[in-house]
């Protein structure tokens, strides 16, 4: 009997052995006291929270109201279309990229490796402000194409290029090696292998990673605002915090972030799909 | 003239000498089996027949053309030289028909018409005409493999180059691929199989070759190679692999010393 029952550093002078809980009891027992924990801090938030003045600060319908029809038809708007150019942007870049990590020509590999490591070291925000001042410093006499967009599109661009280039590249070293041979031993060039085999194989695996980026990209479009955005360029986070300093109220940050969600969740929602669909295809 | 012919090949993995010395040539029409124990370079010297595998010294003319010469445009003489792998490396985002023609269209600029009727006839070939719009995936080991052939027959080869095309695959599966080799031999296709099927090499080679540590050990008609080897190397080799229930302990360890 004795060595079957576990050490118990506690059980000094412990009970009897008939007194020791079953496994199954053991375990409703532990459960039980889960359920507990969570009521508990549950109902304690919910009595301590002054609810009237945070449905004050937070949820003014008027204040909401007032928001739109402005808030989607330019502020989202805005934002998903600085989404989709920096994406634009950095998967054809990251593309580039992800061909040169893989050339045979070396110093393609280290252009590659340098800026995939330069870019990913960077905050964000400081390569915006690089696109969106530094550039327009020293070369006064150009332009950015397209104004505050161009600038938004390169200068997030650049950062998710990056991590793009990594995705893609493990994508493409993600299909076998034989499928390459394949298609070389029936005549095909390295380039259309790639272009007809390769790439298409590789994109099916970094389409769910590729979503994710959508998904961060969406939440730096924040950042524009440091390029000085107009009325007609202004996106979500900038919109509500004008409506917050003008109303001193902090509604309009709750309505950009359910419109935030509003693309987001769908996104990872459709992530989750993908990988589920990629894990029974293989 | 030979449909291959090696003189003096070398193939070196970095400090590691894979291939040393090796001659052989192979004529039109003619199958020639290859086997060996593993890690003999069986597969580096099939492999360096269409330059999967560059190799570090000598010579391989295929159909002529001596493709370790650096201006042998390699793409040209591979459309020749057809190929089965292994792991049959369908391509899995394409259908079987389409794995059959996209090579047809894009290096043979074939017209779709005309890739799809030779695509179905080779399909008809290795009986899996039912199967052209099916994915890979959705074939079994032993059907991949027979796509794998028509899809290199498709090219119209004038030879073809077996790398171990029955080692993937589970054991009941390997007489549908054996069987379509064989129909393939009747119709007189020049071919070199690495192959650890005896019984097959047996059966259908016009020569055996036995590869031990990268040289050509023994090279004959099966009968001989395989029924009356002369080479100890070549006896004790077939010994392992026909009767692998006989190897005792005393063998195993005179042969790998610790």
């Amino acid at each position: 009997m004795a060595q079957l029952v576990e050490p118990a550093p506690a059980a000094e002078g412990a009970p009897p052995p008939h007194r020791r809980l079953g496994r199954r009891q053991r375990q409703r027992l532990v459960r039980g006291v889960q359920y507990l924990v969570f009521v508990a801090v549950v109902l304690t938030v919910a009595l301590a929270a002054d609810w009237g003045r945070l449905a004050d600060a937070f949820f003014r319908l008027d204040i909401a109201r007032g928001m739109f029809p402005d808030v989607v038809l330019v502020a989202l708007r805005n934002t998903v279309t600085y989404t989709l150019l920096a994406f634009a942007f950095g998967l054809a870049l990251g593309m580039v990229l992800a061909l040169m990590r893989l050339s045979s020509v070396a110093p393609y590999r280290w252009v590659a490796t340098a800026y995939v490591e330069l870019f990913r070291g960077l905050p964000a925000l400081l390569v915006l402000f690089m696109v969106g001042y530094g550039i327009p410093l020293t070369f006064p006499e150009r332009e950015i194409p397209g104004g505050v967009y161009g600038s938004v599109m390169i200068g997030l661009g650049l950062t998710a290029a990056a991590y793009m280039a990594e995705t893609i590249r493990a994508g493409i070293q993600a299909v076998a090696r034989g499928q390459m041979e394949a298609a070389r031993t029936l005549g095909m060039s390295y380039t259309w292998a790639m272009i007809s085999i390769i790439l298409p194989q590789a994109f099916r695996v970094v389409i769910p990673p590729l979503t994710n980026e959508i998904i961060l990209l969406t939440k730096d479009t924040s950042l524009a605002y440091v390029l000085g955005v107009t009325a007609g360029t202004i996106e979500l986070t900038k919109f509500s915090g004008d409506v917050l300093n003008q109303r001193v109220n902090p509604t309009p940050l709750v309505v950009a972030g359910l419109l935030y969600l509003a693309i987001t969740l769908p996104l990872s929602q459709l992530v989750r799909r993908l990988e589920l669909r990629a894990a029974k295809a293989r | 003239m030979n449909a291959i012919s090696i003189n003096g090949l070398h193939k070196s993995f970095g400090p590691v000498e894979v291939l040393r010395g090796i001659d052989l040539e192979v004529r039109y029409g003619e199958v020639v089996c290859v086997i060996g124990p593993s890690g003999s370079g069986k597969s580096t010297l099939l492999r360096c027949v269409n330059l999967l595998e560059e190799p570090s010294r000598g010579s391989i003319h295929v159909a002529g053309v001596e493709i370790t010469d650096p201006d042998c445009d390699i793409d040209r003489v591979r459309r020749r030289i057809g190929m089965v792998f292994q792991q049959f490396n369908l391509f899995g985002h394409l259908t079987v028909r389409e794995n059959l023609t996209i090579a047809q269209r894009r290096v043979l600029r074939r017209s779709r018409a005309e890739a799809n009727r030779v695509a179905m006839e080779n399909l008809d070939r290795v009986g899996l005409a039912v199967k052209a719009d099916a994915y890979p995936a959705q074939l079994s080991g032993g059907q991949q493999q027979r796509v794998a052939i028509a899809r290199s027959l498709a090219m119209g080869p004038e030879l073809m180059l077996f790398d171990e095309p029955t080692s993937a695959l589970d054991p009941e599966l390997v007489g549908e691929v054996l069987a379509v080799m064989r129909g393939l031999v009747a119709d007189g296709m020049t071919m070199m199989v690495v192959t650890h099927e005896m019984s097959f090499a047996r059966e259908v080679a016009d020569r055996v070759v036995f590869m031990d540590g990268g040289v050509l050990v023994e090279s004959g008609p099966p009968a001989d190679v395989l029924g009356a080897p002369r080479e100890a190397r070549t006896r004790e080799f077939l010994h392992r692999v026909l009767e692998p229930t006989r190897v005792s302990e005393e063998e195993i360890e005179a042969h790998h010393p610790a």
